[in-house]
């Protein structure tokens, strides 16, 4: 027992050592970007197609001369969805890996767990998460790509007002997401006339929802709004068929993408929600804007993963990193000269997540009409155009 | 000094942790660690109670981290919500803690084993979604961020490296103490119980009151170290103090060696290392390089690497007496 | 509240509860004849919905067939578990095998997430999925499916334990190691039929499962958790009460949820649970110390 015992000390003592072997010194020549994304953990299904994304522009940027020359090197951590963790990874790109701007983290929560280091750092960081928290005041350095989730539920209930709804119910997950959405969903009913009767929750990770939705069937609600990621809220859809609930679903943007269609089968026809442009790129009119930087995305990224489709989170990190290489172009590697271009030159820019205005008191720069709405019908994504 | 360190082993560990926190910040490649270090010394606080809680009781506590969180946000609640002192919130969170440690202990230690550890369990899910739940005290699932400095006089605890002085000087002292009570008359009683329970019992030692009074110490010191961490990043959410960092800290624990304050950081140490700078590299594999190399290490040395250590040192120096003594 | 709607409540109450039982009847089992709390035991239920998933869709095998061989993969991993793990650690104290097992489960669900896929993913009915309606109340074929595994689980297990040699000498080790041996019960075979047999179980429990709750890497972890409730409210010990302890956990979340008023609503379901088994292992406990300063 004694003699694997040091073998076994050995081996941890030359684990650690390799850091500190490193790797030689780094090289002046490329510019370095860090990417923080929940790769594992609740987020995993956010993170993972964000780093896939990540990864195929690095090799497609590279590929062409790279950014006036210098080779863009992107070094990218799994923080596991959780905050600590995405606390201590960042930490370790400003001090260690010195990067000169970050993209992510996935969700709102690991967002603001980091924004006062990011502000105390001085580092640019692009943010691929939904919170309008992330972005609020005071802030100098943080920016965010996402359509935030107050813009979502201005889009939905302006659908459902239109449709004639007063009476909803909601139903939202205890996370970061789900909290999110209900501050929202609660706060914005009123202007649009519409009467929240019930506001059920579960847990994003729960398996079972049919007690909540009994509790809604039960009610005067006319539809009711869930307002979750893509797991829970395929279980919801399928739920609300097993109990056979006539009730109209709606769902908040977090629902696109093939999990849910996977998972909910049939039940997922029917549902409405309001997307990103990129569900229904090949739809759009070829005026739009938008249309050519979302097929590019999407036939960039299908090329290169076959067999998987590009979503809207993968988008994110799309919009992110392409802000981050355009400034990096323009200014060159210099973090504040980094952010200033972010904050005051990216106007009218097409992206996947919509029509970005960035300015000094707006670090998301999208509006209202970045969104869509989508249903589903035959399980495919099918776009309500506008009357 | 004599009461508080026991012989010259302590005094040269002592000695040469020192002179690491020394070095590492100011070495060119090694500063880059400060940050890490910082953690784990905020993290050895919380496992040191668990060592000393499970090494002496020999009761399993799940409830390490529902401590850590309330210090946690007690601190960041009266500090940034309430403008108290973060100095005297940290107090306060502290006896607040140690307070609520010492009524529930009673219903808990009355519990054994798998029961124990089950109610431990309860705890720290119970406070989790207390955390999560009362939004407009905690900031809800996101939590809060803004949290202000710890500061004397008028500097303030900002830069990288003030913080990592501050907590490894709180890291420091509590080792210290903990390295005291083992020596005094408590921790005699400790070791009685641990040896034995009836036999302690058998000479008077009133099993449950030590047993709450280390409940209560690991959970000062799991608050002060929760004060710590908030200061230092300035937010919080429930995370940290879930379940999944629960059986971390458990584990960071037993992989050092129960009953053994240097084993706390040593455990500590060597998960977080592991974790954070070994493994980051390899990318989605990490975690299954993590569980293998946790299996590894309990398989081979199952009473602790630090412990493990020490009793390998020992028997060699067992060894080299013989050798002495017969020639 | 009409009947339809309170009884819509038990069945969903009991669906989760029939899955928490199962996990915990895994737990039990472990326990039952190591001592050992298998903090795996939630990995080797994905492995059952998982494998069944993917020997299904991939590599296109019948559904009775893509589960069959998901059990043995699974009571492989198991055994695996044992040798490897466990019977290679001679002098861990329990709380270090606790932590072998811990490291396991980081393992399996590393290499799941790793090889297979992140994504939650769902595997076919076992008999349609056309709602079945009574008094009012829908409930799925597959759940029935679901609480029929359970109950068959609990009953068999019973009698294998209380009525069979095989049985009757796994639980002999549990009761003492050195007697069972004296007797010529080999304690390291049962321990390793008892991996075998429980990561079975969780895998039966996962295939059974997952066409109504969907899978994914990471489902062990709360399953995990449940289970281990339940199996905590049977002491670890006996697989009724872990069985009717699981069904309990699962009918105080429903009727939290169901009841919404005061602390008892849907965000706090999971604590209220927590909390009413606390009370009763407090009150347990009285009861079996009184029992044991009796004797």
């Amino acid at each position: 027992m004694r003699k694997w015992f040091y073998v076994l000390l050995a081996v941890v003592i030359l684990a650690a050592a390799i850091p500190l072997a490193g790797v030689g010194c780094a090289e002046k020549e490329s510019y370095k970007v860090g990417a923080i994304f929940a790769e594992t953990g609740v987020n995993s299904s956010l993170g993972t197609p964000e780093r896939q994304t990540v990864d195929m522009m690095v090799k497609k940027i590279n590929d062409t001369g790279g950014i006036s020359g210098h080779k863009l090197e992107v070094i990218a951590y799994d923080t596991k969805s959780d905050s600590n963790e995405c606390a201590l990874v960042t930490a370790r790109l400003i001090e260690q890996d010195q990067v000169l701007a970050i993209i992510g983290p996935s969700s709102t929560g690991e967002s603001n767990f980091i924004k006062q280091t990011i502000l105390d750092s001085e580092i640019p960081l692009i943010s691929c998460a939904a919170g309008a928290t992330i972005v609020a005041a005071p802030n100098k350095w943080v920016f965010k790509t996402p359509q935030s989730d107050v813009l979502a539920v201005r889009e939905l209930y302006k659908y459902m007002k239109g449709k004639g709804f007063t009476k909803i119910a909601i139903l939202t997950d205890t996370g970061g997401y789900g909290k999110g959405g209900k501050t929202f969903l609660e706060s914005e009913a009123a202007s649009f006339g519409i009467t929240i009767v019930t506001a059920e929750t579960f847990d994003a990770a729960g398996t079972d929802m049919t007690a909540q939705l009994t509790n809604i069937k039960n009610t005067t609600a006319q539809a009711f709004v869930c307002w979750t990621t893509s797991q829970g809220a395929a279980i919801v859809a399928k739920n609300r068929t097993d109990i056979n609930m006539t009730m109209p679903l709606f769902c908040s943007h977090g629902v696109a993408n093939m999990t849910f269609i996977n998972n909910a089968g049939s039940s997922a026809n029917g549902v409405i929600f309001p997307a990103g442009k990129l569900l229904v790129a090949d739809q759009l009119d070829d005026a739009d804007p938008q249309k050519a930087v979302l097929l590019k995305y999407k036939t960039d990224f299908e090329e290169e993963y076959s067999g998987k489709t590009a979503d809207t989170f993968g988008g994110h990190a799309y919009d992110a990193l392409n802000m981050i290489v355009e400034a990096l172009k323009e200014v060159g590697p210099d973090k504040a000269k980094i952010r200033d271009y972010i904050e005051n030159e990216i106007k009218e820019w097409p992206g996947t997540g919509g029509m970005f205005n960035m300015s000094p008191d707006d670090h998301n720069g999208l509006t209202e009409g970045c969104f869509i709405m989508v249903e589903v019908k035959n399980g495919e994504w099918t776009w309500l155009k506008p009357s | 000094m004599k009461a508080i360190l026991r012989n010259k082993w302590s005094y040269l560990a002592f000695g040469a942790l020192l002179i690491l926190l020394a070095i590492v910040p100011f070495t060119p490649r090694l500063d880059d660690y400060t940050m890490l270090m910082t953690f784990i010394a905020i993290n050895t606080m919380v496992t040191v109670g668990l060592c000393l809680l499970m090494g002496y009781t020999g009761q399993v506590s799940l409830g390490q981290t529902a401590f850590y969180g309330i210090g946690a946000y007690v601190s960041a609640i009266l500090s940034k919500t309430y403008g108290v002192n973060p100095w005297l919130a940290m107090l306060i969170a502290a006896a607040a803690t140690g307070v609520f440690a010492y009524v529930i202990g009673f219903p808990i230690f009355r519990l054994r084993g798998n029961y124990l550890a089950m109610a431990t369990l309860g705890l720290v899910l119970v406070v989790y979604v207390l955390f999560r739940e009362l939004g407009e005290y905690t900031g809800g699932p996101d939590g809060m961020a803004g949290i202000p400095y710890l500061s004397i006089g008028g500097l303030a605890f900002k830069s990288r490296l003030a913080k990592y002085f501050l907590v490894w000087f709180f890291c420091l002292a509590i080792l210290l103490v903990s390295q005291n009570i083992i020596r005094s008359r408590t921790g005699r009683a400790l070791r009685a119980i641990h040896g034995s329970e009836p036999a302690a019992e058998s000479v008077g030692i009133d099993l449950s009151r030590y047993k709450i009074k280390i409940f209560v110490l690991s959970a000062v010191y799991a608050s002060i170290a929760g004060s710590l961490f908030v200061h230092t990043l300035r937010s919080v959410n429930p995370q940290p103090f879930g379940f999944m960092a629960s059986v971390m800290i458990v584990t960071m624990a037993v992989v050092g060696g129960l009953a053994s304050i240097w084993g706390a950081l040593f455990g500590t140490a060597v998960v977080r290392i592991l974790s954070n700078e070994v493994l980051l590299r390899f990318g989605g594999l990490d975690i299954i390089i993590y569980g293998v190399i946790l299996m590894i290490v309990m398989i081979l040395v199952p009473q602790g690497l630090f412990v493990g250590l020490r009793d390998t040192y020992e028997r060699w120096r067992l060894k080299r007496t013989r050798k002495g003594a017969v020639t | 509240m009409e009947t339809g709607q309170f009884l819509q409540y038990l069945v969903s109450g009991l669906t989760m509860g029939s899955i928490y039982a199962l996990v915990g009847l895994g737990f039990t089992i472990i326990f039952t004849v190591t001592g050992i709390i298998n903090f795996a035991q939630g990995e080797f239920v994905m492995l059952g919905g998982m494998l069944s998933y993917i020997l299904f869709t991939s590599f296109g095998l019948p559904s009775g067939l893509a589960i069959l061989l998901s059990v043995v993969a699974a009571a492989l991993v198991g055994i695996m578990l044992y040798l490897l793990g466990i019977r290679t650690a001679r002098k861990a104290s329990a709380v270090s095998l606790v932590v072998i097992t811990i490291g396991a489960s980081i393992f399996i669900r590393g290499v799941a997430g790793q090889i297979w896929t992140r994504d939650p993913v769902r595997p076919p009915y076992f008999s349609g999925s056309e709602s079945l309606s009574f008094a009012g109340a829908y409930i799925q074929p597959q759940v029935l499916w679901i609480m029929g595994t359970a109950l068959v689980a609990m009953i068999v297990l019973h009698v294998f334990f209380s009525y069979t040699m095989l049985g009757k000498a796994l639980k002999a080790c549990a009761i003492s190691r050195a007697a069972a041996g004296l007797v010529g019960i080999d304690a390291r075979a049962m321990a390793l039929i008892a991996f075998a047999l429980a990561a079975a179980l969780g895998a039966i429990a996962g295939s059974v499962m997952a066409p109504h709750t969907t899978v994914s890497y990471e489902s062990g972890v709360m399953l995990g958790l449940k289970g281990f409730v339940a199996a905590a409210i049977g002491g670890f010990k006996s697989h009724t009460l872990a069985f009717f302890g699981g069904l309990l956990v699962g009918l105080i979340e429903s009727l939290t949820v169901a009841a919404n008023w005061g602390p008892f609503q849907s965000e706090y379901a999971d604590a209220v649970a927590l909390i009413a088994l606390l009370i009763i292992l407090l009150i347990r406990s009285r009861r079996l110390s009184t029992e044991e300063r009796a004797s």
